[in-house]
């Protein structure tokens, strides 16, 4: 047999919506079989009584009067729900103090929201980034399209509006940017200064940035352009237009070029264009041996060499202590993470006329095989590796079975690695790296590598640095300069 | 062909232009057979697009039973029923004759209508008077109290009405909006303050031109007693301002929402008369004491032209305590469902503002690009029919519009636009 309870509060008004939202919490609770808040209006009355909820007291409510009108099983769960509606309407209510959630879903709606933004970041799957970019385009902002999976005729288009409208296209699978001293997706915290820098690779543009930074200079911008602007296709569009406007820039004094070779057809037109400028350049094709170049331009071979033509300065090299003889004669794996660090380290082997082959060869080296066991330079973040899972950048476990199959294997004799820091990366790269490390064997291979970061990164240079040298690393200055060792370590 | 989205741009434009220029004033009640000439003995418009009684939803079913009697074209509601199904009463959308209707919409001829004239654009539209809350038409309700009801409103409520608006030269309702939107109203699921100020113009009055002193005293108390009075003077209004902003060639923007029940409808500014459909969502909300969400019927009425012209649930921002009926996120965040409207719509209405978003204006003239584009679907404010005839309401929500009809507009349009 069913119980009806009513209460009456004289005189307290509450919302209607309020009043709604408690009801059906009080309906819930345990042996209640309907409950219902409300202001006692006929109307209110009416929908109380149908719903059998309502008695004498409750009858008697007034208009301005709050009823708390339950129907319960037993007299004590009708006590119980009225005491706790009772409760809940006395209680201080707690109210939301950054309530504010909303986010734009639209790029529109982004703009209206930030009027002063001029450049949209897009990382989208490639199906939507042209689409999304060219809405970006219309509404007047430059582009860096951090996405991968564009096709190439989208990305020309892309680029040919941007130029008619005076905007710059970055990318698409632009990875890197420092603009105005703000790190876009992976980049690192280095200091302004007056060198800009238009690079086709992600990678290539952090080491140069931050061995700038630690010659003591700095950056002004740093431009990405994406891996496929100086292919003949797209003819260097995002590149000429970065060097207008580096150009054009007062805080820029000289420009540094990072890309792998151009297509022959596109080298001429950015040669043409650096000696059109009045600026100085330096200019980085990594892998090209022969490169026109007219005006005010030098040629860099290694990552480094670029920082220190562009700088000026040479950078320090500590002699570092091999462990002689225990690598002679046996192979190096380089294991990289950084696309276009494992390019250079083919670049020193090539110069050096030591033979090694490369999942992503530059010209002049060739293409592993599975079975190859001489000098072997794995570049990690080729599709091959990354297919349905992250980077080895965001997730440095990638490089974890096949660092063990070569601390393994007695043929190797130097693993080289590299540790890129910065926004966007894995927060603790050296600190995964040496946790592998751990167990490996007294006499197993030694273990070569350079940090690429700054102290102001979010994973802190020294701090990184540091672990990997508890770890037993042989920790160089540079890419190009753990390379240098990894060879003197196998040959002499 | 490149200069296709600069036309829609322009056209757009144009569209917008006309929504916020009007002047909508409500200036009349009208008996149904005066005001639409094309309101024909026996017919029954209804809400929402076009639709044949075997496929109407239990309360449109129950409402429809309902006006025929109280029109006398059949003695029980047995009749009535059995007269619709054998084909003898013809079915039209209020929104063919210029007209809208609450949840089931029904209007017939010998029903009062409200009058708001858009003095800019010298139109005006056309809504039955709000009923009041418990057992009402608009929610399917036939029975004698629910007729009797009509035919008071039709007998006293509605002449008294109309000699009190015509003695007072009508009302503008721009400046009430602003003002209701500045006192928690967002003229769809909240009209308390317009209600309060519309009474309050209206009755000294009501009070000169009505002279019996209980009908005069019934209407004022009628009036005082309905929150949701001016809901239906707020859909006259929103169909009064869609109205000059349909037909502008090249527009991609909606001016015409509504459901009836069964399906939601959709008409675009540059696709002429062309009803856009989808089957109607279920709101999601809260239920009166006695009922849940299996008692609910799925979404009705012409009422979302409010939203069509930034009011409702484009409006939340103003009436942060309706988000309570979202069952999502406190009440503080109301603002967020203004903004994400936003991404919709391609511009806000400054004489419709919002104290607490820091005035911005209304988000008003919904891009159907927009939303096919974003996947945001406009989100309404609305009631919660029960599902069986003649219960009446049993909640109060919000639903979205189906982002089918959008697709199906934006295709529509493309195909108007002359791109395949």
């Amino acid at each position: 047999m069913s119980v009806i309870v009513n209460q009456v509060r004289s005189g307290l008004y509450l919302d209607s919506v309020a009043l709604m939202r408690l009801s059906r919490e009080i309906a819930a609770l345990d042996g209640i079989e309907e409950a219902g808040l409300m202001m006692g209006t006929p109307a209110n009355k009416d929908i109380l009584r149908d719903a059998k909820t309502l008695d004498a007291t409750g009858e008697s409510a007034a208009a301005g009067d709050l009823v708390l009108a339950v129907r319960a099983a037993t007299r004590a769960a009708a006590d119980f729900a009225l005491a706790t509606a009772n409760t809940r309407l006395d209680q201080p209510k707690q109210s939301a103090v950054d309530a504010s959630t909303w986010r734009p879903r639209s790029l529109r709606a982004a703009v209206a929201s930030a009027p002063d933004a001029s450049l949209a970041l897009i990382s989208t799957p490639g199906d939507y980034a042209a689409s999304e970019a060219r809405k970006a385009l219309a509404l007047g902002l430059n582009v860096m399209i951090f996405s991968d999976n564009v096709p190439l005729d989208e990305e020309v288009a892309l680029k040919q509006e941007a130029r008619e409208k005076g905007l710059l296209v970055m990318g698409p699978d632009c990875g890197t940017a420092i603009i105005a001293g703000a790190p876009l997706a992976f980049a690192n915290k280095v200091p302004r200064g007056r060198i800009g820098i238009v690079g086709a690779s992600g990678t290539g543009i952090q080491e140069v940035s931050c061995l700038i930074a630690r010659l003591g200079d700095g950056v002004s911008h740093a431009i990405g352009v994406g891996g496929r602007d100086l292919k003949a296709e797209v003819g260097g569009l995002s590149t000429l237009q970065a060097i207008d406007l580096l150009d054009e820039d007062d805080d820029t004094d000289h420009i540094v070029l990072i890309s792998k070779p151009p297509a022959a057809s596109v080298v001429e037109k950015i040669a043409t264009r650096i000696g059109e400028s009045r600026k100085s350049f330096t200019v980085c094709f990594i892998g090209a041996t022969h490169v026109p170049l007219h005006g005010d331009a030098r040629l860099a071979t290694t990552l480094k060499s670029a920082a220190e033509l562009a700088t000026g300065k040479r950078l320090q090299t500590r002699a570092a202590s091999l462990a002689d003889g225990v690598a002679r004669g046996k192979s190096v794996r380089g294991l990289y993470s950084g696309g276009t660090l494992c390019a250079e380290a083919q670049v020193l082997f090539r110069d050096a006329g030591v033979a090694a082959c490369s999942n992503v060869p530059i010209p002049g080296v060739r293409r592993a095989t599975p079975q190859d066991h001489g000098h072997v330079l794995i570049d990690l973040g080729d599709d091959e590796f990354t297919r349905g899972r992250p980077h080895p950048m965001i997730e440095p476990s990638v490089r974890d079975q096949p660092l063990r199959e070569a601390l393994a294997d007695p043929s190797v004799g130097v693993i080289l690695i590299d540790i890129v820091l910065g926004f966007g990366g894995h927060i603790d790269p050296a600190g995964h790296l040496a946790a592998l490390l751990k167990d490996r064997v007294e006499k197993g291979p030694l273990v070569i590598g350079s940090v690429t970061g700054v102290e102001d990164d979010p994973q802190p240079l020294s701090a990184q640095t540091r672990k990997l040298e508890e770890a037993g690393v042989i920790v160089a200055p540079s890419n190009a300069d753990a390379v240098a060792l990894a060879l003197r370590a196998v040959t002499s | 062909m490149s200069d296709i989205p600069a036309r829609i741009e322009a056209a757009n434009a144009e569209t917008l232009r006309r929504m916020l220029a009007a002047d909508p004033v409500l200036v009349d009640v009208v008996p149904a057979h005066v005001a639409l000439p094309r309101l024909a003995d026996r017919m029954i418009l209804h809400s929402g697009p076009p639709i044949a009684w075997e496929r109407m939803c239990g309360p449109m079913r129950g409402a429809i039973a309902g006006v025929a009697v109280f029109e006398g074209w059949a003695k029980t509601l047995d009749e009535a029923e059995a007269m619709a199904a054998a084909g003898a009463f013809r079915f039209e959308p209020n929104h063919h004759h210029d007209c809208v209707g609450p949840m089931t919409g029904m209007t017939t001829v010998s029903q009062p209508l409200l009058v708001v004239e858009n003095r800019a654009f010298g139109v005006r539209a056309f809504c039955a008077i709000n009923e009041g809350l418990g057992k009402v038409m608009r929610f399917g309700g036939n029975d004698a109290e629910v007729l009797d009801r009509l035919r008071w409103i039709r007998d006293v409520l509605g002449p008294g009405l109309g000699a009190a608006l015509r003695d007072l030269g009508g009302v503008p309702l721009k400046p009430l909006i602003a003002r209701g939107l500045s006192m928690g109203d967002e003229m769809h699921q909240r009209n308390i303050a317009c209600s309060s100020l519309l009474l309050r113009l209206l009755a000294p009055a009501l009070a000169r031109k009505v002279s019996d002193r209980a009908a005069l005293a019934a209407i004022l108390d009628f009036i005082g007693r309905n929150d949701q009075f001016f809901l239906n003077v707020a859909m006259a209004m929103g169909k009064s301002i869609s109205m000059p902003a349909e037909g502008v060639e090249g527009s991609s923007i909606v001016t015409v929402m509504c459901r009836n029940g069964t399906d939601f409808g959709v008409r675009l500014s540059g696709v002429g008369e062309e009803w856009f459909v989808a089957p109607v969502e279920m709101p999601q909300g809260l239920y009166f004491p006695g009922y849940s969400a299996a008692d609910a019927n799925p979404d009705m009425g012409d009422s979302a032209i409010v939203e069509v012209v930034g009011l409702g649930g484009f409006a939340m921002g103003a009436a942060p305590a309706v988000v309570g009926f979202i069952g999502a996120g406190p009440a503080s965040r109301a603002a967020d469902f203004t903004r994400s409207m936003g991404e919709i719509t391609i511009g806000q209405n400054p004489e419709w503002t919002i104290p607490s978003m820091d005035y911005a204006g209304v988000p008003t003239g919904i891009d159907v690009r927009l939303v096919v584009d974003t996947g945001v679907q406009p989100m309404i404010n609305t009631g919660i029919a029960h599902r069986k005839p003649g219960v009446g309401q049993v909640g109060a929500g919000v639903v979205k519009a189906p982002l089918a009809c959008f697709e199906k507009a934006l295709v529509g349009f493309a195909k108007r636009m002359g791109v395949s």
